[in-house]
């Protein structure tokens, strides 16, 4: 099952300049495109396509594409999200990176199907020197006529920029993004009204991930028809997964999607199995927000059935005994792994993004924090189990965004599946005595 | 930069705030807040003090107060100052994972400070961050602009002996 698409150059040397990127077929799409094809054809490949949103969510990007309000004289744009700050997921660094220009090809393309004039790239400001690299890439593409004015002689107009945020997960979600864009808090707005009918500067705008819109490239270059082919069932195509934690070989992998879990964790070709032979305890599989999953649920189903890295079958069992593809940042941990303290390192985290406007998401975040430091401070009570499972509950469903669920969750699941550590961390606290050493770096 | 009549940008950095701002429709330059920031924190001292903010908000025809509630909110924007050479470092699941905490307390035994501290000379600050999407090459920091991933405790040494003699503390320009 290896299929590469978006990655299918990156070893090439100085693919990111646009000379190379040309001499191996770049732009030969766009080219295509304009000259061949028309905005209705190029959504309809994407709808058949089957592509899904590769942010996190999983919508069909044809049908949200389809959504996009189009009043006679208002603006439309695009806006890629590079915000890529779910903890575990470094994939959209690594394709900005290597081949700018493929995003920036499937920028255009998307943009044409849109109608968009304008398109910005918003990425996160620690990834400072990715931008630069965009933006290098964007002046050569200005210089090569593929962006500006009457692009390849086609009468499309497009101009496309890069902005960079400066620090703030919140600002991945799609509306704080575009208040940020702004120049704003990241304070995500009460939706409706959705993006697609007022977003930025309140006109239709289409937000979608950096992978997603890459790979609207490869769709037209093959057809929707025969991308749908790839993958399996309703997960369609390839799927970039940052693989990381104590595995031996971390990176990112194009995989095709339906590819067994234990094949992507165990083969030479992916993961290369866990790090000095040691054996596996658990794997988050979609990024810091997705249930964690201990090692007989992640390589099987409770059904028995071989786990699958697909929308449907990693989702297999709800939550009770699944979780979520997510942004496919997969993070892998060894037999020696305190799960309490890795979900500590989560609650942190979400304690730190919460924008603060809703006060089940700012409150409860900050008291599962203290509660989880108060466990592994050697403090803990049975009780504290239980209250942190009630705090959870307590967030869901209740909040402006999905952060405060985002944050439920990796706590719902780490009690679900391993209470019986926080057990022992509360009966007997010497164990809890090693484990910020576990894992001693060599040298 | 005592007086806030001279906190002025350079004119190569006025120019770059001038094309910016046309990278928006009309009358929606606040949009180039954000970036004009970072320029203004790099060029004026690694921080944002209160007349850097107003400078700013006169630059970009906006008011202070949208200036402060902006700056406040981002977590790359220092309202206090920073020693000359900050380094953050990663502290999320991957990193922890993979030895931070190890790295952390290195670098605080070194340099002598804890996370949140700047060095009695003004040389380094020290601060523990969230997830920097380095997580395949953990653990990791970022010192200015720079990612230093794979880290060993002699990659740190060696590193932190290279940031003595240089200037780390622009980042954005
Ligand atoms: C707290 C939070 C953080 C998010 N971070 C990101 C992100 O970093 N990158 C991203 O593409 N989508 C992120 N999303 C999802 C976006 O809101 C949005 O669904 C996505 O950009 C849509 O693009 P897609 O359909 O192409 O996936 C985040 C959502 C939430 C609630
Ligand atoms: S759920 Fe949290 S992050 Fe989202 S809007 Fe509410 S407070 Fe902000």
């Amino acid at each position: 099952m290896s299929k590469k698409l978006l990655l299918k150059n990156d070893h090439i040397p100085n693919i990111n300049q646009l000379a190379v990127y040309r001499q191996h077929g770049g732009y030969a799409v766009l080219e295509n495109t304009l000259k061949n094809s028309n905005p209705e054809n190029v959504l309809e490949e994407v709808k058949k396509s089957g592509l899904r949103g590769r942010g996190g969510a999983g919508f069909p990007t044809g049908l949200k594409w389809s959504f996009l309000a189009r009043p006679e004289g208002v603006s439309r744009y695009l806006v890629c999200n590079a915000d890529e700050s779910e903890p575990g997921t470094f994939k959209d660094r690594y394709l900005m990176e290597r081949i700018p220009h493929l995003l920036i090809e499937g920028m255009i393309l998307s943009s044409f199907a849109l109608g968009a004039k304008t398109s910005y790239i918003y990425i996160r400001g620690e990834y400072f020197y990715v931008a630069r690299i965009l933006e290098v890439a964007i002046a050569e593409a200005y210089a090569a006529g593929l962006l500006g004015k009457n692009i390849m002689g086609s009468g499309f107009d497009h101009d496309c920029y890069v902005q960079v945020g400066a620090g703030a997960y919140i600002c991945g979600e799609e509306t704080a993004l575009l208040e940020s864009l702004e120049g704003k808090r990241g304070n995500p707005r009460i939706k409706p009204p959705f993006p697609a009918v007022a977003g930025l500067y309140g006109c239709p705008t289409v937000v979608n991930n950096v992978e997603t819109i890459a790979a609207v490239v490869p769709i037209l270059e093959l057809g929707g028809d025969e991308y749908a082919k790839i993958g399996i069932g309703k997960s369609t195509g390839t799927k970039l997964i940052s693989a990381s934690g104590h595995i031996n070989k971390p990176g990112v992998y194009e995989i095709e999607l339906g590819l067994p879990v234990e094949e992507f964790i165990y083969s030479e070709q992916y993961c290369g199995g866990i790090r000095g032979g040691r054996k596996l305890k658990a794997v988050v599989a979609g990024g810091s927000s997705v249930p964690i999953l201990p090692t007989e649920l992640i390589l099987k189903t409770a059904n028995g059935e071989p786990r699958l890295m697909s929308y449907e079958s990693l989702g297999d069992g709800g939550f009770a005994s699944g979780t979520m593809l997510g942004s496919g940042g997969f993070i892998v941990m060894d037999e020696d792994t305190s799960i309490v303290k890795n979900l500590y390192t989560f609650a942190r985290f979400y304690h730190h993004e919460s924008c603060g406007q809703c006060s089940p998401c700012r409150e409860g975040t900050g008291w599962m924090e203290k509660i989880i430091h108060k466990i592994l401070d050697g403090h803990g009570t049975m009780q504290d189990i239980d209250l942190l499972w009630d705090i959870q509950s307590k967030i869901e469903g209740k909040t402006i965004c999905p952060l405060g669920e985002a944050a439920a969750w990796p706590v719902a699941a780490a009690i679900r599946h391993f209470r019986s550590e926080f057990e022992s961390y509360v009966q007997n606290p010497e164990n809890i005595k090693d484990i910020k050493h576990y894992y001693r770096l060599q040298n | 930069m005592t007086t806030s009549e001279q906190i002025v940008f350079s004119k190569e950095s006025l120019e770059v705030v001038q094309k910016m701002m046309l990278r928006y429709p009309e009358g929606k330059h606040k949009s180039a807040l954000i970036p004009v920031l970072h320029i203004a924190q790099a060029e004026f001292g690694g921080w944002l003090s209160a007349p850097v903010m107003d400078y700013v908000a006169s630059v970009l025809k906006i008011q202070p107060i949208e200036v402060y509630e902006v700056a406040s909110f981002y977590s790359m924007f220092n309202l206090k100052p920073v020693g000359k050479c900050l380094i953050e470092v990663c502290r999320t699941s991957s990193c922890w994972l993979c030895g931070a905490e190890d790295i952390i307390d290195h670098i605080e035994n070194k340099l002598n400070i804890k996370v949140g501290e700047t060095t009695a000379d003004g040389m380094f600050t020290l601060k523990a961050v969230e997830c920097l999407g380095s997580c395949g090459t953990a653990p990791m920091m970022q010192v200015g602009a720079d990612y230093h991933e794979n880290l060993t405790l002699s990659k740190v040494d060696a590193l932190l002996e290279k940031f003595k003699s240089e200037d780390k503390q622009s980042r954005y320009c």
